[in-house]
């Protein structure tokens, strides 16, 4: 029994790593300011929750385990209202998503493409 | 009153699950502590419905059990879009109708959007909001309007 709980305890942190990480790679690799703030939506959601579910099965006693639920309930919440608050600040001074106008470009391609 | 009772089991499980002494000082102390949040917070006249949502607390563990799928799933597809190249986003700004009447239900269905990676609420005027998404597939899935219609089902 103690095995599997080490094991799946193990399973969990390592893919809750691996989000972070992907998180991390978007930040870095994709174009604008918006669209690498859906890269670190990865970290906050499912790589936090995850890391902590990994904690969650290895938790001792019941004290450690609420504590850790709390976090993930703080963690949660805490996510997408400073996301938001971000990127409402962001939209607010004029910064317009760069990306944008090359979505508009494919589009064009796409739509001279279908008509020959 | 109900309330006030409400805020009082939930001050009281946080204090209990957070301190983990359980000798009659350190209980009494907390006891006390409790009481004069509760004085303090009806003084300020902030004890009520939007406090204490009580009126969806039926409904709203079934919506986080789908919400976390759909966090799950718009994950999976996030992590897929960083590892492809930038070729395979399509970055899109704009609006959406919101059929939520009350706050609290704006409130719930914009927490929601932002939650869910892939997707950002940036503004909300009057019953619009503002949506900047990773992918143009996602501002479909969203003006097909489950989301939408589960929250404003959860409102009632």
């Amino acid at each position: 029994m103690d095995t599997v709980i080490t094991i799946s305890s193990g399973f969990f942190i390592l893919v809750g790593c691996f989000l972070c990480f992907s998180g991390g790679v978007g930040l870095l690799r994709f174009p604008d300011f918006y669209t690498r703030m859906h890269a670190v939506g990865v970290t906050d959601t499912l790589g936090a929750g995850m890391i902590l579910i990994g904690l969650m099965f290895i938790s001792s006693d019941i004290l450690v385990f609420a504590k850790l639920v709390m976090i993930l309930l703080l963690t949660l919440l805490i996510g997408p209202t400073t996301s938001h608050v971000l990127a409402k600040a962001a939209y607010h001074n004029g910064l317009m998503p760069k990306a944008l106008n090359k979505l508009k470009k494919n589009n064009d391609k796409e739509a001279n493409s279908s008509t020959l | 009153m109900k309330h006030t009772i409400s805020l009082f089991i939930t001050l009281s499980a946080f204090w209990l699950l957070n301190s983990g002494h359980y000798s009659l000082l350190i209980l009494s102390l907390g006891f006390a502590s409790i009481i004069l949040i509760l004085v303090i917070a009806h003084k300020m006249d902030v004890i009520d419905q939007e406090s204490q949502p009580l009126h969806l607390t039926p409904d709203i563990f079934g919506y986080s059990a789908w919400l976390i799928k759909e966090v799950v799933l718009s994950n999976i597809s996030v992590v897929k879009h960083i590892w492809l190249k930038d070729k395979s986003i399509s970055p899109t700004l704009t609006t959406i109708k919101i059929s939520q009447q009350t706050d609290m239900g704006k409130l719930i269905y914009a927490n929601s959007i932002t939650l869910t990676p892939g997707t950002v609420a940036i503004d909300l005027v009057k019953d619009e909001i503002i949506v900047h998404a990773l992918v143009d597939k996602d501002i479909e899935t969203l003006n097909a309007g489950e989301m939408d219609r589960r929250v404003t089902r959860l409102e009632r």
